[in-house]
């Protein structure tokens, strides 16, 4: 019995590993192959991206060539971006400010939003709740046109401010946290109302240390979701250079992938670090500490 | 005596009637930020999109009330596009849910390195799209890797994204980003299922297909909603992935609801973009009642 269980733990151990590479391939890809030299990338891949080859000279190899190590360790990609043409650290910084006060915001918004849903209910508030669900599943093609019009009534067309308060007021946190917030027993919200605190009071001091973990993982969310967004700026933003990177990077072409995944590694960054930094929370705001019910 | 009996109660009544007006206006104040904005860039732009779906067009306001619908149902496009989507998310939804579970439920096994391969599952979400987009070409390309191997294999040499099997590329694109976070959320929900009612079932001798269905799958069916939710919203947000793998007009098979949609915007044909936008909503509205409905079932199941 015990012989049985250990070897079916090994084999668990092995699929689980199996799983864990394909996962992570294409993450590693991207990094290895970013210290490529440009002529290595093209002879890996020019039978794919006919044009990355750039000249005739280089050599081209017959089939695709998946390499993880590089032949050379270079950073001449590193430079070609970001010391020749600094236009992309300018790009950089528009994804910086563009993302970072949508994160603030959304998930501010959202926390005082989730607790009106939270605390009282009604049959308006949820139909109001419902809609946003319904809302926040519509795709963004459904809403081109006519976001194009209220943001050039509102004068905002070609700012960031057209790209910002959309974001800001996204139903998806408010969503996510209102179902976090309910599960906050009652009776702790009874007994600090009983103590005389106000609703405000309760909000600050009770409901938002409950869900700490949570308001981090859901701004961990909403920003890797807009780190990489690309429609709304191209309709919203037509200003190149008020641009964030992600449009660029989105419409880079076949002749600069070496170049693309030296930005895609660069850009991976805060991401990265938002993971490392939070990961637990991640799994602890959805776990959330306490009596939990379901 | 009952004079002031009737006296007391109505005071009640009326500090009853009070209660609730301040309640409605405390959480009108909460709620009024987040409406104020809903209101202007979300619901107001989704009045003028079925304004639009019920006029002849933007130049002549005259109501034409269903012709725009009847217009997009009978369109060859339109069809196929909402065909794909619909086959699309009925299959990788479903996909997204039970391989995530079944990741979780592997984990869960207290395996060695647990916590490092949590990480592995979640580092697609990390993976910026245009670099996703190269490596998937990488992968599936007519040369491509998936090839190479199946060449190796003796298998056919398939051009994925211009065949009958180019679903599959997209549908392994989303499983691949959205499987991790799926199973963060399952496996934290597996956590919460109480430990003395597994033990229970222990002693008394309960096989671990019973406890998974009859204790783990009670305990868990409010987070398979969720997840159900948010991969169907993710499952409309892969359209990013396969318009930059294969363009504004894809082989038939990958021709989605968002590609209609982006070519009436290009062609400037906002009647057909609209009624498309509404039947889509509609659909929506429908799907999301019955998973409330469900979930109001199942969900007072649980806690009571």
């Amino acid at each position: 019995m015990k012989k049985k269980r250990y070897f079916s733990r090994t084999g668990l151990f092995i699929l689980s590993a199996a799983f864990a590479i394909i996962f992570l391939l294409p993450t590693v890809l991207t990094i290895t192959n970013s210290f490529m030299e440009q002529s290595e990338i093209s002879s890996n891949y020019g039978v794919i991206f006919e044009n990355a080859s750039g000249s005739s000279s280089t050599y081209v190899s017959k089939s695709v060539n998946l390499k993880f190590i590089p032949e050379k360790v270079s950073l001449s990609q590193y430079i070609t971006t970001f010391i020749k043409s600094p236009e992309y650290l300018l790009k950089y910084w528009n994804s910086i400010i563009l993302v970072v006060p949508i994160v603030l915001l959304q998930v501010g918004v959202a926390a005082v939003a989730a607790y009106g849903f939270s605390r009282w209910r009604g049959k308006v508030r949820s139909g109001i709740f419902f809609a946003y669900v319904i809302l926040m599943l519509m795709p963004y093609q459904v809403t081109l046109v006519p976001n194009y019009l209220v943001s050039d009534w509102l004068g905002i067309l070609n700012t960031r401010w057209a790209i910002i308060f959309p974001g800001a007021f996204a139903p998806f946190s408010v969503f996510l946290l209102t179902k976090f917030m309910r599960r906050i027993p009652a009776s702790l919200i009874e007994a600090a109302r009983l103590d005389g605190a106000g609703e405000w009071h309760i909000f600050t001091r009770i409901c938002l240390p409950q869900c700490r973990a949570a308001l981090y993982s859901i701004a961990i969310l909403v920003f890797i979701d807009y780190w990489n967004m690309v429609e709304q700026p191209l309709i919203l933003l037509n200003d190149a250079t008020k641009q964030p990177l992600s449009v660029y990077l989105s419409q880079i072409n076949a002749s600069e992938i070496g170049i693309a995944f030296a930005i895609a590694t660069v850009y991976m960054i805060p991401s990265l670090l938002l993971f490392l930094h939070g990961e637990e929370y991640l799994v602890e705001g959805i776990a959330y500490s306490g009596s939990v019910k379901g | 005596m009952k004079k002031a009996k009737n006296a007391k109660s109505s005071v009640s009544a009326r500090s009853a009637k009070s209660v609730k007006r301040l309640d409605t206006l405390k959480s009108a104040c909460f709620l009024g930020p987040s409406l104020l904005g809903v209101a202007l860039f979300f619901i107001l732009p989704f009045g003028v999109v079925v304004y639009y779906s019920l006029i002849k067009s933007p130049i002549d306001h005259s109501f034409v009330f269903l012709d725009n619908f009847v217009r997009v149902i009978n369109n060859a496009s339109f069809q196929i596009a909402a065909k794909n989507t619909a086959m699309f998310s009925s299959i990788a939804v479903p996909l997204a849910v039970i391989l995530a579970l079944m990741l979780a439920l592997m984990l869960e096994c207290r395996i060695p390195l647990k916590s490092q391969f949590r990480t592995f599952f979640l580092s697609p979400m990390m993976v910026p799209i245009a670099s996703i987009v190269l490596i998937w070409q990488v992968l599936f390309h007519q040369n491509g890797v998936i090839n190479e191997i199946l060449s190796l294999l003796g298998g056919g040499n398939i051009d994925w994204l211009n065949s009958k099997y180019s679903q599959v590329v997209v549908i392994s694109l989303f499983l691949w980003k959205n499987l991790g976070y799926n199973m963060i959320l399952f496996m934290s929900a597996l956590s919460n299922v109480p430990a003395e009612l597994l033990e229970v079932a222990d002693v008394e001798g309960a096989k671990s297909a019973y406890k998974f269905f009859a204790i783990k799958l009670r305990y868990l069916s409010p987070t398979v909603l969720f997840v159900t939710i948010l991969s169907l919203i993710n499952s409309f947000k892969v359209f990013r992935e396969v318009y930059l793998l294969s363009g504004s007009y894809p082989y038939e098979s990958l021709y989605m609801l968002q590609h209609f949609m982006n070519n009436m915007f290009n062609s400037v044909d906002y009647q057909k973009l609209s009624a498309a936008a509404v039947l889509l909503a509609i659909v929506m509205i429908l799907i999301i009642a019955i998973l409330f409905f469900i979930e109001d079932r199942f969900g007072k199941d649980v806690e009571g």
